[in-house]
């Protein structure tokens, strides 16, 4: 009777993790469909997502983001500000000038002479070529337009440099991504570094790699910068977000955007 | 302005049921959330999804607000005659956001 029992209990706590495993999206990193999110043991946030949210991904045209690349194809071509000018007028067709530049961003400006995100190099242009107001973080326009350039550079490789003038900022990327903070005391690496793969409560933590960025979060319901993101991680873990644009916010872009090169580049990606 | 897009065939057999794809860039904003004030953000989605094939209207649908932003709708026709599928997205406010494309059938 006892052995029935015992061996009842097994049964069903050999269920109970069966359930659980069933719950996580599958992902065999043999499968050839997702070679084109994996670079050596780097996995792109893709491999972590329900096989919804990729069929999603996989097809522009339920893609939500491609309403912003729409956009931002758009406002390449418009003249606005006190020069006269669109973006096209300097820099051409985007889809021969841009390819490539998403692979880069965040990286050293040597005009402006600091870090520069996508994004910020987007606003320095208007501010200083085209004689236009800066656009709001987080505004339509300011997410079109980064996500427009940053889709050229679709499937190519991040590759963001770390060394030369950036190795300073480099190096407060890495400080901050190893630094506990907030209520629970904890770093970006124990979620993504040590802990990724497994899960907090519900949530099955990804290795953190930015390279769907600007990408449309279900959660949102909308699409957003990796600014946004690494903000609102910081929300999660009860931690005061570091100001939009801030050195610290930005140089952690840099730190997370490096850990990613390798991996293509998906924007605009479709998350959870 | 929001824009819509649609994805469907230019052609079809006669008889052929085809699929035609949906969606459009909207806030669908709920009325349920509040500003930074605590002050409640009034209702504003598209309330109604209409369809018509050569002036006839072949599909339509109501929504609430449960459903998401940026909503996508796709739905099957039979190809009768060639002609025009015209889609019509009803806002709260009044405004009528609309698309048509055309279909030949062989």
């Amino acid at each position: 009777m006892r052995k029935t029992l015992m061996a009842a209990t097994l049964a069903a706590v050999a269920a109970g993790l069966a359930v659980q495993a069933q719950a996580d999206p599958p992902f065999d990193p043999k499968d050839p469909k997702m070679a084109p999110f994996i670079a050596g043991a780097k996995r792109s946030g893709y491999t972590f997502a329900e096989p919804e949210t990729r069929a999603m991904q996989d097809d522009d045209f339920t893609n939500p983001g491609f309403l912003w690349v729409e956009d931002g194809k758009k406002m390449w071509s418009k003249a606005e500000g006190k020069a006269g000018k669109a973006c096209q007028d300097c820099h051409g067709d985007a889809e021969k000038s841009m390819k490539g530049v998403g692979t880069v961003y965040p990286r050293f400006d040597p005009h402006a002479g600091m870090l520069l995100t996508l994004e910020q190099k987007i606003n320095q242009c208007r501010t200083e070529r085209m004689g236009a107001a800066e656009f709001k973080f987080d505004s339509k326009p300011y997410n079109a337009i980064a996500t427009y350039v940053k889709h050229q550079s679709f499937g190519m490789p991040i590759a963001v440099q770390t060394d030369g003038p950036v190795a300073p900022y480099f190096d407060m990327g890495r400080r901050l991504y190893y630094e506990r903070r907030g209520m629970s005391d904890i770093a970006c690496k124990h979620c993504h570094e040590d802990l990724a793969g497994m899960h907090m409560r519900t949530e099955l933590l990804s290795q953190g790699m930015p390279n769907g960025f600007p990408q449309y979060r279900l959660k949102w319901q909308t699409l957003g910068s990796a600014q946004k993101r690494i903000r609102g991680c910081f929300d999660e873990v009860r931690a005061e977000p570091y100001p939009v644009d801030s050195l610290e916010n930005t140089v952690l872009e840099l730190y997370a955007t490096w850990r990613a090169n390798g991996l293509r580049v998906e924007s605009p990606a479709v998350r959870k | 302005m929001p824009t819509p897009r649609v994805k469907m065939p230019a052609t079809a057999a006669k008889g052929e049921i085809f699929e035609v794809k949906t969606t459009i860039d909207h806030d669908m904003e709920s009325g349920q959330r509040k500003d930074k004030d605590g002050k409640p953000i009034p209702r504003k989605i598209i309330n109604k999804f209409t369809v018509t094939y050569n002036g006839k209207q072949v599909f339509w649908s109501e929504w609430a607000s449960a459903v998401s932003a940026n909503p996508y709708c796709s739905f099957f026709l039979t190809a009768t005659e060639s002609g025009t599928v015209e889609m019509q997205w009803h806002d709260d406010d009044g405004q009528v956001y609309a698309t048509s494309q055309k279909i030949t059938v062989a």
